[in-house]
């Protein structure tokens, strides 16, 4: 007679059978592959050249590649702090009213619901050199506007002022963990007398902080892997009338190599390259924000 | 004092309101302008026009995008509802050796940035003569996706057993218990996916330029970067289509999100308590 235990672990494993076929079709294998795709020179049409280790010397001696690793580091470094500020700032607005709250929420929250290729667009657009809403907004404080799109200098700056304009999801998370500090804390404080900032400082800040800690590092993965917003306004088909070079980042150029110019060796290499990159930047944002952030119950 | 600080704060959330709303504003209301006025900046435009969307709608088989816009959002937001849904409740209610380990190797799998496999699936595709349809940009997910399990398995989690259990005694199979009992519990869990996904697969852009080919294939982010490619970088800017196909574009995502509006902020708010 079958053991209950066999029973129990057949049926598991027939609910978890399509993970389990799709991880070994589309993870398992394609990262085996992409391994050995890197070793290669491939193009599609012919059959797969082994080649070693030279897609990975390439690596190191193509500009663009330092090029594109700088401009996603860059990018990385401006927006992710500054859209961290900006989604506290305005959830500790949110959580101090007392009215309207689920109108604002709405408001802040609509334009994450905008497919980013849109959003490219309306950079292009509002940030435009001439005649944007932007520098029109500027001008009225007699201030002259940089050329955002076509200045090498403003592109970057242009992409992080617009990554601003989706933080709405963030302001949702940090919002839900605002609520879920006592209210106790802030009761004590209040009798010591503790002004405001001070509150913010010493108790809501630390009592969210893993909060921040998570998003602090979703938002640098997501960033480092950047592509649809600076593609759709600086790249692709026709576009002749840009030097796109300050809008180029890693998965761009990694997309190009692949699709664009059929380096499929090549780029297995790129993206081996970001993989590493990417594990190396989370650890060692992990250990020195780790100390920063406050668990209840202990760091564990 | 106090009555003070409540209006500062009425302000500067009022201040940002504006700022985040406007964008939205001043495109709608641009894509009613001829092109002349496109930039003009008034709210209401001096003449009023529906030009725009006829010559989109003459320029662009929009129809044709949306309707594959709508199959491969509809067919990927249930697949990968209904199979995270089961794999989530396999790992959630049973109890099976090397259960720890599997549910590591899951969460590990969404670590892995998708450049690394983005090659390697597009030959599978490609080998498989799939490369041209609408197939690769929806079929991967009948085989669920780590992050919804995730999200499902944390819900399975939090219901009683007993219920279950006493099903099970009455002679109900595990089938049966996972569709009758389980998933209608789950609801609240299950609408977040479906929005989530059908907002991911319904602005996804990426994948359509990696594996759609012939204009009448696109999905409508795809034909919008087309569009953006012909009627913008082509030459002589015609912002107004460029502009008015952003509006059609972004309309079906605003509806959704007002549809669904208390599940999405709800979904959102939890995945950062996970952290």
């Amino acid at each position: 007679m079958r053991s209950m235990r066999f029973i129990e672990t057949r049926a598991a494993l027939l609910f978890i059978s399509p993970w389990i076929i799709g991880f070994l079709i589309f993870t398992a294998w394609p990262v085996i592959n992409s391994a050995y795709l890197s070793l290669t020179d491939y193009d599609v049409i012919n059959d797969p050249s082994f080649i070693g280790f030279d897609n990975y010397v390439t690596l190191f001696e193509d500009p663009k590649v330092g090029l594109a690793l700088r401009n996603t580091f860059l990018f990385t470094v401006m927006s992710v702090p500054t859209q961290l500020v900006v989604s506290l700032g305005l959830a500790l607005l949110l959580n101090s009213a007392t009215r309207a709250t689920g109108f604002f929420r709405t408001a802040f929250f609509l334009p994450k619901m905008t497919p980013p290729v849109a959003i490219g667009i309306l950079l292009l657009m509002l940030f435009n050199g001439q005649n944007g809403l932007i520098n029109s907004f500027l001008g009225v404080f007699g201030i002259d506007g940089p050329a955002w799109t076509t200045d090498p200098a403003w592109v970057k700056p242009g992409l992080v002022l617009m990554s601003l304009w989706t933080v709405g999801s963030s302001v949702v998370i940090i919002l839900a963990s605002l609520r879920g500090v006592p209210q106790e804390l802030y009761d004590s404080a209040l009798v010591d007398g503790a002004g405001w900032w001070k509150r913010t400082l010493r108790i809501t800040v630390p009592m969210i902080s893993p909060t921040l800690f998570f998003l602090f590092i979703v938002d640098s993965i997501n960033a480092l892997q950047s592509f649809t917003e600076a593609y759709t306004a600086f790249f692709g088909a026709g576009n002749t009338t840009y030097s796109n070079d300050a809008a180029l980042f890693y998965a761009i150029y990694l997309f190009q190599q692949a699709f664009e110019f059929l380096h499929m060796g090549y780029a297995s290499a790129l993206a081996w390259l970001l993989f590493i990159v990417i594990m190396a930047i989370t650890a060692v944002q992990i250990l020195v924000t780790r100390r920063f952030v406050h668990y209840e119950g202990g760091n564990s | 004092m106090r009555r003070l600080r409540k209006i500062l704060i009425w302000a500067a959330l009022s201040a940002f309101a504006v700022a985040f709303i406007y964008p939205f504003v001043w495109l709608l209301s641009a894509s009613f302008k001829p092109r002349s006025e496109v930039f003009d900046h008034r709210i209401l435009p001096e003449t009023f026009t529906f030009d725009n969307y006829i010559r989109v709608w003459q320029e662009a088989p929009l129809g044709l995008w949306m309707a594959n816009t709508l199959l491969v959002t509809v067919l990927a937001a249930v697949a990968v509802t209904i199979t995270s849904a089961m794999v989530a409740w396999g790992f959630a209610y049973f109890r099976f050796p090397g259960r720890k380990a599997l549910f590591g190797l899951l969460l590990a799998t969404m670590m892995l940035p998708g450049a690394v496999t983005m090659v390697p699936v597009f030959l599978i595709w490609n080998d498989l003569g799939m490369v041209g349809t609408l197939t690769p940009l929806w079929a991967q997910n009948l085989f669920g996706s780590a992050f919804y399990i995730f999200l499902l398995r944390q819900f399975f989690m939090g219901l009683p057993r007993e219920p279950f259990e006493a099903a099970k005694i009455d002679g109900a199979n595990n089938w049966k218990i996972f569709t009758r009992m389980a998933l209608p519990l789950c609801k609240p869990a299950v609408v977040v996916t479906l929005l989530f996904e059908f907002q991911a697969a319904w602005t996804d852009l990426m994948r359509p330029l990696i594996y759609l080919r012939d204009s009448s294939t696109f999905t409508v982010p795809r034909g919008l970067k087309a569009l953006l490619d012909q009627f913008g970088f082509g030459g002589e800017w015609h912002w107004e289509i460029v502009m008015t196909a952003s509006v059609i574009t972004t309309i079906p995502m605003i509806i959704l999100f007002f549809l669904g509006q208390k599940h999405f902020v709800k979904g959102i708010a939890t995945t950062g308590s996970k952290g």
